[in-house]
């Protein structure tokens, strides 16, 4: 069997790289993938611990993140289109007339 | 067996992600993204969770992961990225700070002990099982996520509307 500190290390990679994605990235597509990215990086973390412990209440967590994902990433990608349809371009420093 | 399964699929999950943030093109970045979709299920799957494993597969890859596609081809944005002027420095200090943040979290992993796996209840990871769960205690969230997907159909229908067709 292989030990559960494998699977977070691992996990932690994963979301390390989620977030090196969404901070290096200026398309909103691909940070958008990038926070997916680190969902399923925590989602791995999850049903290691689920098994860690015996307790398979880690894998119902891994469910409500999935529901919790999906819509956000309706919402997500609607939001995108729309910025599109205003600006015709993606790049999320063109988004920027909140700046301060 | 176990063993070359994991690392293979660990290694293949970690350069699809790196393939996923470093690619030029947005539909190449999200097939990436499937591949490590399709490696954490197996992972999942060596986690006796075959039913975390197959909604994986169904929703993320089958529903989320088209979507994404069907946006990106929707907009056929190429790169996407202008020339950075906004903020030189952004490349170098997001990788200093993931690389910070992966230091942080391993080292936090690693001086936790988490002692001896406990044993699995039978049936773990089945259908049958997280269904018990999922429908004795989590009864009230499950209803709840049901309200916040209807949010969500809703939401995205009335963000993409556009204004001259919305309803007098």
């Amino acid at each position: 069997m292989i030990p559960s500190i494998d699977y977070l290390l691992l996990s932690a990679a994963l979301f390390s790289i989620g977030a090196a994605g969404a901070l290096l990235r200026r398309n909103a597509l691909i940070v958008f993938i990038s926070i997916e990215l680190m969902l399923n990086a925590v989602n791995l973390s999850f049903v290691a611990f689920a098994r860690q412990l015996g307790d398979m209440t880690g894998q119902v967590y891994v469910f409500f993140v999935l529901v919790v994902a999906a819509a956000e990433v309706v919402v997500g990608l609607a939001i995108i289109v729309s910025i599109y349809r205003t600006r015709a371009s993606v790049d999320v420093d063109d988004a920027d007339n909140l700046r301060g | 067996m176990e063993q070359v399964l994991f690392w293979l699929m660990a290694v293949v999950a970690v350069v699809s992600a790196l393939t996923t943030i470093s690619s030029r093109r947005p539909v190449h970045s999200a097939l990436a993204f499937l591949v490590t979709l399709l490696s954490l299920a197996v992972l999942f799957l060596l986690l006796s969770a075959q039913f975390v494993a197959v909604i994986q597969i169904i929703i993320y890859a089958g529903a989320i992961l088209v979507l994404f596609l069907f946006v990106i081809m929707l907009l056929n944005a190429q790169s996407g990225e202008g020339p950075q002027i906004k903020l030189p420095s952004q490349r170098p200090l997001a990788i200093a700070l993931a690389l910070l943040l992966f230091g942080g979290l391993s080292y936090l992993l690693l001086s936790s002990p988490l002692g001896a796996a406990r044993p699995l209840p039978a049936g773990m990871g089945t259908v049958q099982a997280v269904g018990g769960i999922l429908f004795n205690h989590f009864l009230l969230p499950f209803e709840v996520a049901s309200v916040l997907l209807l949010v969500g159909v809703i939401g995205a229908v009335v963000l993409t509307v556009k204004e001259d067709e919305q309803p007098k």
